[in-house]
């Protein structure tokens, strides 16, 4: 258990540098889903499964879905203004 | 401020932090040893008590429910806050019909494999929502985390659909009625209390048998108007959004449609 801990933790801190190091939006917002997904993990394996229920619905697919929403309509005003 | 004194600066500043950090870890109790007394005590009296066994959900809906109210209401206030943001304004047009893609781009059509894996999913899912939203004095979960398992009900819609599968499964009066009632029904369980002569947010409600789905009181009726309230509003957050990007165009910034 106190390995599937440290790797999940290591993990964590990986993909979650990974997504700050990012700097294309677009590129960043997969990144931050499947940051996500490894967060949910993380509750998992520490034994909070009903944070994990939350974190995988609103971490994994809400939160990108919010942001690659926000990046369209931009583009969208981009386009208008050329 | 040029390039090399933000350097110096953000390298102080993070050496400082650093430092502090550090200071605050060492007064940290050992991984895994948990010091204080109100955890074991919420472990050996929640059955007894609210004959809850998910003692998670019995803290949250009844012995601090006060706070997860106020916790409810930043949600509604939060989904209010961008609906109204979001909201169409007196120049928008509307694009009819909607085209959830970039003017000229031709995307493949959505896959076989992954409309029948989404069409397949959408009644576990449900099921498995309403499920978790029942069974939160029971089992992990309870109204919050049921609630966002049911409102990604309609994004695997949109995922194995387009926008206007999404537009047909979804409603923007309803979800908006839905998420007040469970918000407010929140609120008016806690008054309901009043009138018997109890403080706020008292569990009246007989407790019934350990191990029911009818069961600890309050607990389950909060846990079912939460998720209700939790459902609507990332609906209407999410539809909010979607108009936003994809139909509400200001004057100027139509598609400009292949011919």
């Amino acid at each position: 258990m106190i390995v599937m801990q440290v790797a999940v933790l290591l993990f964590v801190a990986i993909t979650g540098t990974a997504v700050v190091f990012t700097r294309n939006p677009l590129h960043q917002v997969i990144g931050l889903a499947f940051y996500g997904l490894v967060m949910t993990l993380m509750f998992f394996i520490f034994q909070a499964p009903d944070v994990a229920f939350s974190q995988i619905v609103i971490g994994a697919v809400v939160i990108p879905l919010m942001v690659l929403l926000t990046l369209a309509k931009l583009k969208v005003k981009e386009q208008g203004r050329k | 401020m040029n390039h090399q004194m933000r350097t110096a600066l953000f390298l102080a500043g993070g050496l400082g932090f650093f430092c502090f950090y550090l200071w605050g870890l060492h007064g940290l109790p050992g991984f895994g040893h948990y010091p204080g007394p109100y955890g074991d005590i919420i472990n050996a009296l929640t059955v007894y008590q609210r004959h809850a066994t998910d003692a998670v959900t019995a803290v949250n809906f009844d012995y601090r429910g006060f706070d997860t109210l106020g916790e409810e209401f930043i949600l509604f206030t939060s989904v209010m806050g961008a609906n109204l943001l979001l909201r169409k304004q007196k120049d928008d047009r509307e694009e009819d019909p909607p085209l959830d893609r970039a003017d000229g781009r031709i995307v493949p059509p959505t896959s076989d494999a992954i409309r029948v894996a989404g069409l397949a999913l959408v009644v576990p899912i449900v099921v498995f929502g309403l499920y978790t939203v029942a069974h939160g004095q029971l089992t992990p979960g309870g109204g919050f985390q049921g609630g966002v398992i049911l409102a990604s009900m309609p994004l695997i819609i949109y995922l194995c659909g387009d926008y206007n599968a999404f537009d047909r499964v979804t409603s923007h009066l309803l979800s908006e009625i839905a998420e007040a009632v469970g918000a407010g029904g929140y609120a008016v369980t806690g008054v309901i209390a009043i009138f018997f002569g109890l403080p706020f947010l008292t569990n009246f409600i007989p407790l019934g048998q350990t191990g029911d789905v009818l069961s600890s009181g309050t607990i389950f009726v909060i846990s079912v108007l939460t998720g209700i309230e939790v459902a609507a509003g990332l609906v209407v957050l999410m539809i909010s959004f979607f108009a936003q990007a994809l139909v509400y165009r200001k004057p100027g910034n139509e598609n400009r449609r292949l011919p």
